[in-house]
């Protein structure tokens, strides 16, 4: 077991399942992946996308159907989950309930064979690290939904893994706690510097949290890239929708000049930036609902006109639909007060239409 | 939920009604012939109230019938509840075959101790099929003896009881989430530790009570003990002399006295074994939120 390393490479990482009438699915191909040390990736995506099956497979607990897994040097797909050394949390944490949270923060240092002597003040440091003091004696079933999700996180950390695997963590906490233990994750990784996988569905989370997301989608990879990037820039359709682009509207292409494009059908023309070749005559424009300002003056360039149908109060905003008088609806956040039945003119600068082919991924 | 001093009355639950058919056949089929034999057993044919218990403890063929049942009790416990444990935790993972092992081993469990001794008697027998075997494959030469002595009712109880222990088992260990065993293998245990550190605690207050109830089930033991075993000696349990004194003697007095004291055997035994149970963790067995 090795205690830190260079690279975490996965190749080509294949993970099967015996489907129904006997034909095996992929739940997880070909991922290729290389984590550096001390980064932190999350692995983004919708329920059965893979990402936890991606997650299984580096801890050890799903053999893989093809592919290798290599730590530096080291295949370590062939090795047994105890003897990769791989820290991980669990979802529904999986505290062991009849030992006192020392005992499961410990339990990984006594498997190792650490003097009890040196178990204590490691455990005692951890403890301290997730703000649990003073809990030492009490039984997982004591705690708090949120102490619960401390402790497992200690129990990981505390063997000093080279690399923490956490599936979505926080998916079990209500709203405020899921804020507060997810700068705590994010503090613990600046302190410890350990390269941590982060298993979501959550795009703010991984946002929020990784040097880098994976986004994945029926067992495939979509993008790999740097929250930013991920964001603004969407290497599909699907990414595009996943990433909270809920506008998305079929049009006729126009024109095409380099990637800036014109497109339109009935009362609808926009330009927005080509994100891949186009093939065909229509194309797919996906924006966010806050890159609409509704614009009450006329003639504003690349604008769209619709009537206020239904209004979100939001607090320092409101989630507003506009439909077009050929029924598109759009879904805009505005800052400036409209009302029902209003006619609006909503507008998005040319750079933020992102432009896709049709169908979805790539 | 009632907080203040002055309890409301709640208004009389009708369902509670149900409980009258079950409360009715406890009281008529358990509970009054229980207080009858217990009162029948002070009343001897011969001396004072206490005198059946005088005779049991001063007969010589009377009380050493305790040590015999408990010697084939007890073994034929701790091997049924040792055997079903291995084999339950290996089936605790659904497989293929998983199905097919499990209702295997459940089937003596429909057999009636009777059908059980009779096929042994034909194939442990010393013209049995085991010893013939045995003898042609020059294995074993001489006369081999499992039946109408100890191993042969040993065998019988470890026939009949061993598919109630593996079930009870095997639904406890399938109650423990497996998730438990995968994070510990996270944390650097091995198989044997997992089971060592995890499923063994957990199993610990379930295996009590699956010892508990497979000890009566066999401590009870008597129509293997008379087909099977040698009830004139080696296997006169305490259910023989109960018998005999009932319908040989006719003295209903010293059977009752004899089947109160086979039950305060059984009851210390089993108190005895739920109070070691009070060591370990007894709790939910899942890891947190599911």
């Amino acid at each position: 077991m090795k205690h830190d390393f260079q690279e975490l490479k996965l190749d080509r990482v294949t993970r099967r399942f015996a489907g129904a009438g006997g034909n095996a699915f992929a739940a997880l191909n070909e991922l290729t992946l290389t984590i550096r040390r001390g980064e932190f990736i999350a692995l983004l995506g919708p329920s059965g996308c893979g990402k936890s099956t991606a997650l299984n497979c580096i801890a050890g607990l799903l053999p893989l159907s093809g592919g290798n897994i290599w730590l530096d040097d080291e295949r370590i797909d062939t090795l047994p989950p105890e003897r990769r050394g791989f820290g991980m949390v669990f979802q529904n944490y999986a505290l062991f309930p009849h030992m006192s949270v020392e005992r499961n923060v410990g339990f990984g240092l006594r498997m190792r064979g650490v003097r009890a002597a040196d178990v204590a003040p490691r455990v005692a440091r951890a403890l301290k690290l997730v703000q649990l003091v003073g809990q030492e004696h009490k039984l997982p079933g004591q705690l708090s939904g949120g102490q619960q999700q401390r402790v497992a996180i200690a129990r990981a950390i505390v063997i000093e893994p080279p690399l923490i695997l956490m599936d979505e963590p926080l998916s079990n906490l209500d709203a405020k706690l899921r804020l507060e233990t997810r700068s705590e994750i994010r503090r613990i990784h600046r302190e410890l510097g350990r390269s941590t996988v982060y298993v979501t569905h959550d795009q703010d989370e991984a946002l929020s949290l990784a040097d880098r997301i994976v986004v994945m989608k029926d067992g495939v990879v979509q993008q790999i890239a740097s929250p930013q990037e991920v964001y603004t820039q969407p290497a599909n359709l699907a990414v595009a929708r996943f990433m909270g682009y809920r506008n998305v509207l079929e049009l006729g292409i126009e024109r095409q000049d380099g990637d800036r494009v014109v497109l339109s059908r009935d009362d609808i023309r926009l330009a927005g930036v080509r994100k891949q070749p186009l093939s065909g005559g229509s194309a797919c424009v996906a924006i966010r609902p806050e890159e609409l300002t509704v614009d009450a003056g006329a003639d504003a360039a690349n604008s769209i006109v619709g009537r206020v149908d239904n209004i979100e109060y939001g607090g320092r905003d409101s989630l507003v639909a506009v439909t077009t008088r050929s029924g598109v609806l759009l879904h805009v956040r505005s800052h400036v007060p409209v009302a029902i039945g209003q006619e609006v003119r909503v507008h998005v600068p040319v750079e933020r239409a992102l432009v896709y082919p049709q169908g979805g991924s790539a | 939920m009632t907080t203040s001093g002055a309890v409301a009355r709640a208004p009389f639950d009708r369902s509670l009604l149900l409980i009258v058919p079950a409360a009715a056949f406890m009281l008529l089929l358990f509970v009054y012939p229980f207080l009858y034999g217990l009162a029948l057993s002070f009343e001897p044919k011969e001396g004072g109230a206490l005198g059946n218990y005088r005779h049991f403890f001063t007969t010589d063929n009377l009380w050493p019938t305790i040590w015999t049942t408990l010697r084939l009790a007890l073994p034929a416990t701790l091997i049924n509840v040792g055997i079903g444990l291995p084999i339950a935790y290996k089936m605790r993972v659904k497989t293929r075959y998983q199905r097919w092992v499990t209702t295997l081993l459940v089937v003596p469990i429909t057999l009636g101790t009777v059908l059980i001794a009779e096929g042994m008697l034909t194939y442990f027998g010393p013209r049995g099929w085991l010893s013939q075997t045995l003898q042609v494959l020059h294995i074993y030469d001489g006369p081999i003896r499992l039946t109408h002595n100890y191993w042969g009712v040993l065998i019988s109880l470890v026939i009949s009881g061993f598919p109630f222990a593996f079930l009870l088992i095997l639904s406890y260990i399938t109650g423990i989430d497996p998730v438990l065993s995968r994070a510990a293998s996270t944390l650097g245990a091995n198989p044997a530790a997992q089971f060592r550190h995890i499923y063994l605690p957990l199993l610990a207050p379930g295996l009590a009570m699956c010892f508990c109830l497979a000890f009566v089930q066999a401590f009870s033991v008597f129509p293997s003990a008379v087909l099977l075993g040698s009830p004139a000696g080696p296997t006169r349990v305490i259910s023989i002399a109960a018998y005999e004194a009932a319908f040989e003697q006719y003295d209903y007095s010293l059977a009752s006295a004899i089947a109160m004291i086979m039950g305060f055997v059984q009851l210390a035994v089993v108190a005895a074994v739920l109070g070691l149970r009070n060591f370990f963790y007894r709790g939910p067995v899942t890891g947190g939120k599911g």
